[in-house]
């Protein structure tokens, strides 16, 4: 059954909020849906870039009032 | 109080050491009790394994006797825990032993799965373990020219190894004359050379001024030994002659029988270093057992142990917890065989790399000899 996953890459220089979401996603099921939390702008840029070249969805981005990037991450295959 | 410490690596070590001195008298008195319960009577300097598959070092220079290292007043017991029974705040032992707690660290660290991947452990050479290291330095030593394909996994253990391998190989070759015969292929999961941001807006100019390409976004997917050919999960297809691999990381096989935390990993406090959850008031996790999105590194053990122990001193001695971990990580980076550089961050810093130099080099030889004082708690 599809689940949703909360990755919290907050305040993650390195490996950084998309390694870590590259990391979790290798090992989940297809249709499972990852939130990734980056504080990171960058994220907003380079997780749709890679999500697109793999064959994922993305399923919505939010910015909550802290600042901190909500990316909703389906696995596709 | 009672602590047991599960894991005699660099944060295990440390975390002892550190605590061991702090509570000296308490030790005397009967008031603490440190026990250490680990897999190996050797304790082992693993940044090392980058010189040994350069040929600079030999394994035995690496390695100490456990024993050693510990202060005095620690129970060294090399026997593995096997089952983790925290709700009634025991672990019990490969020969059979129960040791009971009130405070159980657990820092069993993480290790390479390269057999995640099809093809990869038959096909590729990396430098995780002493044997590794010397089968690397076989096959680069004999390396006549060619493609060399350099891979990283995920999660990986030392966050710079892909860049300072990369050029070691690169003045290795070229101090024997192979620069012209030989084509170093750099490739890394995100969208640059380094998931540092700063590191990685110095690693590819120095690449491009070395020649080292480089391909982004390429997290392997498979290899095919027989053709010498990577493939990856965004579709790239690249031939090698040679294949250099940093393998995916899991945490030890124990920690994932026990349930306590998915591929090995625990879900840990990023400040108090507490495992999350019910159990959070008797169980520290430090080094790369924990969950946290920060490098898995020596340094990172290093910092977090510290700060653990000086909290479960004062825990100790007046009952309240004094600090927070912050995030600290200080990492040199070799940019070849006579340079090096750094990267130093927490949580809300990131790292400013400075150009290499040859003093940083220095220092970082250096370290590899001081090291052993920091796993005695002094350094």
């Amino acid at each position: 059954m599809a689940e949703t996953t909360l990755v919290d890459a907050r305040g993650s220089f390195c490996p950084g909020p998309l390694m870590e979401l590259i990391t979790t996603l290798k090992r989940a099921q297809v249709g499972d849906v990852l939130e990734l939390l980056s504080s990171d702008a960058g994220s907003a840029k380079d997780v749709p870039e890679w999500v697109r070249k793999v064959g994922h969805v993305l399923e919505r981005t939010e910015r909550d009032p802290a600042g901190v990037w909500h990316l909703f991450v389906r696995k596709e295959k | 109080m009672r602590i047991v410490v599960v894991g005699g690596g660099m944060a295990g070590t440390i975390f002892a050491n550190n605590v061991a001195r702090r509570l000296a008298s308490e030790l005397r008195a009967g008031k603490a009790r440190i026990t250490m319960l680990t897999a190996s009577d050797k304790h082992v300097y693993q940044p090392g394994w980058l010189y040994v598959a350069m040929g600079r070092m030999t394994p035995d220079e690496l390695e100490r006797e456990q024993a050693s290292l510990l202060d005095p007043a620690i129970a060294l017991h090399v026997d593995p825990v096997r089952t983790f029974a925290l709700a009634d705040r025991h672990v019990v032992t490969a020969s059979g032993r129960t040791h009971e707690y009130d405070l159980l660290v657990i820092a069993t660290g993480s290790r390479p799965v390269p057999e995640e991947i099809p093809g990869l452990k038959e096909a590729a050479i990396h430098c995780y373990s002493a044997e590794d290291a010397l089968h690397f330095y076989d096959r680069l030593a004999d390396f006549t020219g060619g493609r060399i394909l350099i891979t990283v996994g995920l999660p990986h253990k030392c966050p710079m190894i892909p860049l300072e391998i990369t050029f070691a190989m690169h003045d290795f070759l070229h101090d024997k004359g192979l620069s012209d015969k030989t084509e170093f292929y750099y490739t890394y999961p995100i969208g640059r050379a380094h998931s540092l941001e700063n590191v990685a807006r110095w690693a590819s100019p120095e690449f491009e001024r070395l020649g080292i390409r480089q391909e982004t976004f390429f997290n392997l997917k498979e290899v095919d030994p027989a053709n010498g050919l990577a493939r990856s999960e965004e579709g790239a297809e690249v031939k090698f002659d040679l294949l250099v691999t940093v393998p995916p990381h899991r945490g030890q096989a124990v920690i994932e029988a026990n349930k306590l935390g998915a591929n090995g990993f625990i879900p840990t406090d990023r400040y108090s270093l507490r495992m999350v959850g019910e159990h959070a008031d008797s169980v520290i996790v430090l080094g790369d057992t924990t969950n946290l999105p920060i490098s898995k590194a020596g340094s990172t053990a290093h910092f977090e142990a510290e700060a653990a122990a000086e909290n479960v001193a004062a825990l100790v001695k007046t009952g309240r917890a004094v600090r927070q971990y912050d995030g600290k990580v200080f990492c040199f980076i070799e940019a070849g065989k006579d340079r090096a550089t750094y990267a130093m961050f927490d949580y809300t810093h990131p790292p400013q790399p400075k150009a290499p130099n040859a003093a940083m080099h220095a220092f970082k030889m250096a370290y590899n000899k001081l090291y052993w004082a920091s796993a005695r708690g002094l350094l």
